[in-house]
């Protein structure tokens, strides 16, 4: 569902190419990316990104309200998905069992992958079973996640994105920022830079007339993909949705370079999430409804393809079906984290955020960016061993604007503080200036004596500064400025008012609450 | 009855002024009011930065001191929520059953705005503020809380009082508590973007439910020499004419207000008082 990759990003006016290249030809990852803190700072320094994400997650954001707003039931929609996963989740073993007898008996091969390194072992065997050395892929999460693309390439294998923004990301030697829009930071004419430069590279080269205008940039990429959907023998995908009553997968899209994939290459491998499973056809029916509207903010998604196994002399005639854990029987086992496992991947969260807005999706260094990545990336690979991952759930400000649009309702803010109790827990014992500092407001605010006793000192402070400090808030109030570290975090950009002499307690207790 | 103000510590400490708008305001309104001295903060610094262990001694100092009050009135939609949503949380957390019942049985905590129009009824507080305002929902009370249009309902009440839209309205300050230093640089790019619809409105005063949102806000405003003054509401519904010496009127935008607060069972409306609050 990566048709917006080319409305929005591509409209923008033209900026620098200042976003470079995350790392050099072949294996962009995001291994290496600094905490969230120094990573946003960076990304907030490039003011045209930011311009160019504000208009591109604000006009997807304007969509979705609007079409959201069409539905009357909306709510009851929500309640519905977050039940029907819900219930998945809850009876998943039941749910896995019944696809896998679904599929096998369509004819499909079902492989079970504990973790990243097993899947992609998986796919590549496969893949090398039939002397092939390309696959071409349908856009996939999934296999973003477990590194895929780099482990085919270990293998001598090359993989062709076929969605326009995974190809942009990947001929661009860059990394995806969006879930749905991997390419939300490119603009069109660094579109067409790196279609001139690189599609000659991997196959039918951009002709070389070739505008910025988005129309010609979409038929450039259709001329260049339509030759390895000819030549394919495999392809890779994902899935949205998997029936377990039918042993049915279902890929939306906006494009049809997925049903592409889909139907044309002899050998289909699908890797898919264990948490992609819903119990039946019908519950198809709230998901058709909820993702469109939340991701692209269309009514229904342009291509809506399902396949379950095989069908003789139609379409591919050796189905695979991967079935990946990979840290979600980890997650199912958190009882606050396991409702990250509902996410239907529709990204509304992220076009919200305000954090994400800002800082775009790179400064999160993982696959999953925005609200639920702070969140899935954590869970899936585990707090208090990486800075990196434990700098994620603090990376919101916890407004709770994802909360409310999240079609399943995951209360991302609620798992954010869950998440932040379970890192602090794991480094409990080591020093840390915020620690010691939560251990003495803790200690301060134990009893209101000591409460009392630090306002008094704040207070003294304060008529100190009364005297010394010369500037004044509107309203009249004494301001400090820039302050030494560590309040410098803070003051840098802020003004601090000036502490009263009197507290609140102390006027109550001098007055009698204003009676005297 | 009495109601027993939870003051915040942010205001207790920093913003005295906002609790002595909420006694002003509340008397005004004829409810009887008290300050638990025994209170402390109610331990949303720390659950929200993770650490729930350190919250513990705040929450049971919390419930000790408010037990036995019919309802805790916060001039904080944070804190509010805090107690409402967060509280349970840090309880369930120790493994004290006698903690969670506590949590349970605890007097209802209500936003001040909440207070003001679901349990007094009332929407023209009588205040008067001749000034133009704009006003910033605050996250938890826009999100956690859903105190929906009583704010703006109150504020459109008073006299004098012109209020004029802020663009992105619902769209965080960037605050978020020790977010505001921990990722100090994107707390400070959203409140930039914050002051600068602030100063789109050419409002005089923004005004808000939350002195934290409006210590970052006012900071940068400030630092921006922007010449715009941060108010917290209650201090703006505490405000009334020096001398009014006939009935208020209600003006356009609050008779409907007026008329649905009459309907309501709040308590009498104490007379407005003669002189200046503050």
């Amino acid at each position: 569902m990566s048709e917006l990759a080319s409305e929005s990003s591509t409209r923008r006016s033209a900026r620098s190419a200042e976003v470079a290249p995350r790392a050099a030809a072949g294996g962009a990852t995001f291994l290496g990316t600094p905490a969230f803190p120094i990573a946003a700072k960076a990304a907030l320094a490039d003011a045209q990104l930011r311009r160019n994400l504000a208009h591109a997650t604000g006009t997807i954001r304007g969509k979705r309200a609007a079409v959201v707003a069409e539905v009357a039931n909306w709510e009851e929609l929500r309640l519905a998905g977050a039940a029907l996963k819900d219930r998945t989740l809850r009876h998943l073993d039941t749910y896995l069992t019944q696809l896998e007898t679904a599929l096998t008996k369509a004819g499909a091969t079902v492989h079970w992958a504990r973790d990243a390194a097993e899947a992609n072992r998986i796919v590549v065997d496969i893949a090398r079973g039939h002397g092939t050395d390309e696959v071409v892929k349908v856009k996939s999460m999934a296999t973003v996640e477990i590194g895929l693309n780099e482990a085919l390439a270990d293998a001598g294998i090359t993989a062709w994105e076929t969605d326009l923004a995974e190809l942009i990301v990947q001929l661009g030697h860059d990394l995806p920022s969006h879930i749905l829009v991997p390419a939300i930071h490119r603009n069109r004419s660094e579109v067409r830079e790196i279609f001139l430069r690189e599609m000659g590279r991997a196959g039918r080269p951009a002709p070389p007339d070739l505008t910025d205008n988005p129309a010609d940039l979409a038929a450039a990429a259709r001329e260049h993909l339509r030759e390895k959907f000819l030549r394919a023998k495999v392809a890779v995908s994902g899935a949205n949705f998997a029936v377990a009553e039918t042993g049915t997968l279902a890929v939306v899209e906006s494009e049809g370079n997925g049903r592409m994939c889909l139907t044309l290459p002899e050998v289909l491998i699908s890797v898919v999430g264990i948490e992609k499973l819903v119990p039946t056809w019908a519950d198809l029916d709230v998901f058709l409804q909820l993702l469109p509207r939340s991701s692209t903010g269309e009514r229904m998604n342009p291509y809506t393809s399902m396949w379950s196994g095989v069908t003789p002399g139609d379409g591919p005639q050796e189905v695979h079906v991967v079935l990946l854990d990979n840290g979600r029987t980890d997650v199912l086992a958190d009882e606050v984290g396991r409702q990250a496992l509902r996410c239907i991947r529709c990204s509304a969260c992220l076009n919200v955020c305000p954090v994400y807005e800002r800082t775009g999706g790179h400064s999160y260094g993982s696959v999953y960016p925005g609200p639920i990545g702070a969140i899935l990336t954590p869970m899936l690979r585990g707090v208090g061993h990486d800075e990196q991952v434990d700098s994620l759930p603090y990376a919101s400000s916890l407004c709770g604007a994802c909360f409310e649009v999240c079609p399943v309702r995951i209360d991302i803010p609620e798992v954010l503080v869950h998440l932040r109790s379970q890192v602090v827990d794991a480094h409990r014992g080591r020093p840390s200036l915020q620690g010691a500092a939560m251990k003495a407001a803790s200690w301060m605010f134990g009893t209101s004596a000591r409460t009392a006793a630090a306002e008094k000192l704040s207070g003294l402070g304060s008529r100190v500064l009364d005297r010394t400090v010369r500037r004044r808030a509107p309203g009249g109030r004494r301001a400090l400025g820039s302050l030494p570290w560590p309040v410098s975090a803070w003051s840098d950009a802020r003004d601090t008012p000036v502490p009263p002499p009197e507290s609140f307690r102390a006027w109550w207790s001098r007055t009698d609450g204003g009676r005297r | 009855m009495t109601v027993g103000l939870l003051v915040t510590c942010i205001n207790d400490a920093l913003f005295p002024d906002t609790g002595r708008a909420v006694v002003t305001l509340l008397r005004r309104l004829g409810v009887d009011v008290d300050f638990p001295a025994a209170q402390t903060c109610c331990g949303q610094p720390m659950v929200n930065t993770g650490y729930l262990d350190e919250a513990v001694p705040l929450l049971r100092n919390h419930l000790e001191a408010f037990a036995g009050y019919e309802a805790v009135v916060v001039p904080s939609g944070s804190c509010a929520g805090s107690v409402r949503h967060q509280h349970r949380l840090v309880a369930q957390r120790c493994g004290d059953p006698g903690l969670v019942r506590a949590v349970e049985q605890a007097p209802p905590a209500y936003e001040l705005t909440e207070y003001l129009v679901d349990v007094l009824g009332v929407v023209d507080v009588g205040a008067y503020f001749p000034h133009r305002v704009t006003y910033h929902p605050t996250c938890h009370s826009l999100r956690m809380l859903r105190v929906g249009d009583r704010p703006r309902r109150l504020l459109e009440a008073v006299r004098g009082l012109r209020l004029v839209e802020l663009p992105a309205a619902d769209e965080c300050c960037g605050f978020g508590g020790t977010f505001a230093v921990k990722n100090a640089d994107t707390s400070v790019a959203m409140g930039s973007d914050k002051a600068r619809h602030v100063r789109e409105t050419q409002a005089e005063v923004l005004v808000a439910g939350d002195n934290s949102c409006l210590m970052h806000i006012g900071g940068i405003l400030s630092r921006e020499r922007s010449g715009v003054r941060v108010m917290h509401l209650a201090e703006v519904l505490a405000s009334t004419e020096a001398v009014i010496d006939e009935p208020a009127q209600p003006t356009a935008g609050s008779a409907a207000a007026s008329a649905e607060a009459s309907r309501t069972d709040g308590p009498p409306r104490a007379p407005r008082p003669a002189g200046a609050i503050r």
